[in-house]
């Protein structure tokens, strides 16, 4: 057993330290690499699937709900509400490239007139306030079903996170990739910890996907949740599981740890909005 | 008067059942109780154990404790704080952080010992 540990011991160290000063085309390149040696019968396309690319039984199961998927619903309204128009006259598409119609892939992006990283539920959020509207609660509800109906525009698109070349997209990169490394809570994990060094082992019958891919398919369904929940409610369920403080959702530090993980998850598919346990 | 009596009574018997658990948790539980307890030790989360259910496979499986470990200091030591040995390992620092206190710590070793 202790042999066995020792390679992820290594290339976990290898992760942490050595790459600290990489580009991000460097890490990502790393980090795609090491999930695909260590699962070398798995497709990269297939880690959008998450937990699922790994365990084959919870597969068969999450396959045979995937016929009346439990999101159908919410995915309707959020069409709806995305093509209702505000009482200005104008509508979502309006704030948006492309009529806001196969982007997902695109988000976040990093504005860098205002130097900050912005995610498809804020830009929704923005395009409310910029039509006099309120802006929607950020981890449920409404934002969920309208950000499932814009990542359903995208399915199968190539996830294209760009950072430009400044210093200000670089360092809010760079604080996503420290978050996720470095170790949290009172139980002392890092994101890494579960979702790299031990993906594919379980934590009680609990199979722990890999980081790669974890992004591509949100909103998610969640049974647990009974209803669509964002990317940084998901944050809060991990962070509250090892007893540290969530964050608020669209923090500069969760903002910057969805940049970093999806910019890790470059080149695979949207395939949201996905049902999980 | 006769009517009061059972609400009351009532009320008493719902506050000892729920806050007993709770007051007895630290002297009464076992070490095996401490240990499987999902609030606790959790130790199933990641460790195959005798009589343990639906165990996780993140860490070796506890088994002949005795002779893998003659030294109980260097068996506590990594209970206490397994990122001294291992600075990423993933197993929480059950003293370091307060997470267990010495007594349940100390009851777990004992535990541990009969496997
Ligand atoms: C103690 C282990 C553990 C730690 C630490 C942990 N997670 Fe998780 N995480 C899980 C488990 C278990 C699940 C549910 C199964 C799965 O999809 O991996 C999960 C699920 C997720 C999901 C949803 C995946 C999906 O496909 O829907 C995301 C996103 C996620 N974690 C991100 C994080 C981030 C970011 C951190 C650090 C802040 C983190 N996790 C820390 C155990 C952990
Ligand atoms: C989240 C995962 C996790 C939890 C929870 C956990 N451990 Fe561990 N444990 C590990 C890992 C991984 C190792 C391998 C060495 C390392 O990386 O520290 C380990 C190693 C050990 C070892 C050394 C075993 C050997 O054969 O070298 C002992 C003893 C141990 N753990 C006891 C416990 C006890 C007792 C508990 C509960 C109070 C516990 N562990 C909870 C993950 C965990």
């Amino acid at each position: 057993m202790k042999i066995f540990l020792n390679p992820f011991v290594f290339i976990a160290l290898i992760a942490v330290t050595v790459n600290v000063m990489a580009t991000p085309e460097e890490d990502k390149k790393t980090f795609q690499q090491f999930y695909s040696e260590r699962f070398s019968n798995i497709d990269l396309d297939e880690f959008s699937n998450g937990v699922y690319a790994l365990d084959k039984d919870a597969r068969s199961q999450w396959e045979a709900m995937s016929d009346f998927p439990p999101y159908e619903d919410a995915l309707e309204e959020g069409e709806e509400l995305f093509n209702t128009p505000f009482e200005n006259g104008n509508h979502y598409a309006s704030c948006f490239q492309n009529d806001g119609q196969n982007i997902r892939q695109n988000y976040p992006l990093f504005d860098t007139q205002r130097n900050t990283v912005v995610t498809l539920e804020l830009a929704i959020n923005e395009c409310r306030i910029h039509n006099n509207e309120q802006p929607l609660p950020y981890k449920k509800g409404d934002i969920a079903k309208i950000s499932a109906y814009m990542a359903s525009t995208s399915e199968g698109s190539a996830t294209n996170v760009s950072i430009p070349d400044t210093k200000e997209a670089l360092s809010a990169y760079q604080a996503g990739k420290q978050f996720f490394y470095t170790k949290h809570g009172q139980l002392n994990f890092s994101c890494a910890n579960c979702h790299v060094q031990y993906a594919g082992r379980k934590a009680r019958s609990e199979t722990l996907s890999t980081a790669l891919g974890q992004t591509t398919h949100f909103p998610v369904y969640r049974l647990k949740w009974e209803a669509l929940g964002t990317l940084h409610r998901r944050f809060d369920s991990c962070l509250i599981n090892i007893r540290a403080t969530p964050l608020e959702a669209q923090s500069e530090t969760y903002k910057n740890l969805e940049y970093f993980l999806s910019y890790m998850s470059n080149g695979l598919p949207i395939n949201g909005p996905a049902s999980r346990k | 008067m006769k009517k009061n009596t059972t609400p009351v009574a009532f009320i008493l018997l719902a506050l000892t059942a729920t806050l007993l658990p709770g007051l007895l948790s630290a002297t009464e539980m076992t070490g095996k109780e401490i240990a499987f307890d999902r609030s606790k030790g959790n130790c199933l989360a990641c460790h195959a154990i005798e009589d343990g259910d639906m165990p996780g496979n993140i860490g070796p499986p506890l088994i002949v404790m005795k002779a893998r470990f003659p030294d109980r200091a260097a068996l506590k030591a990594q209970i206490w704080d397994a990122t001294v040995k291992n600075p990423i390992s993933i197993m929480p620092p059950f003293g370091k952080h307060e997470i267990l206190n010495d007594t349940e710590i100390e009851k777990i070793l004992d535990y541990l010992y009969t496997l």
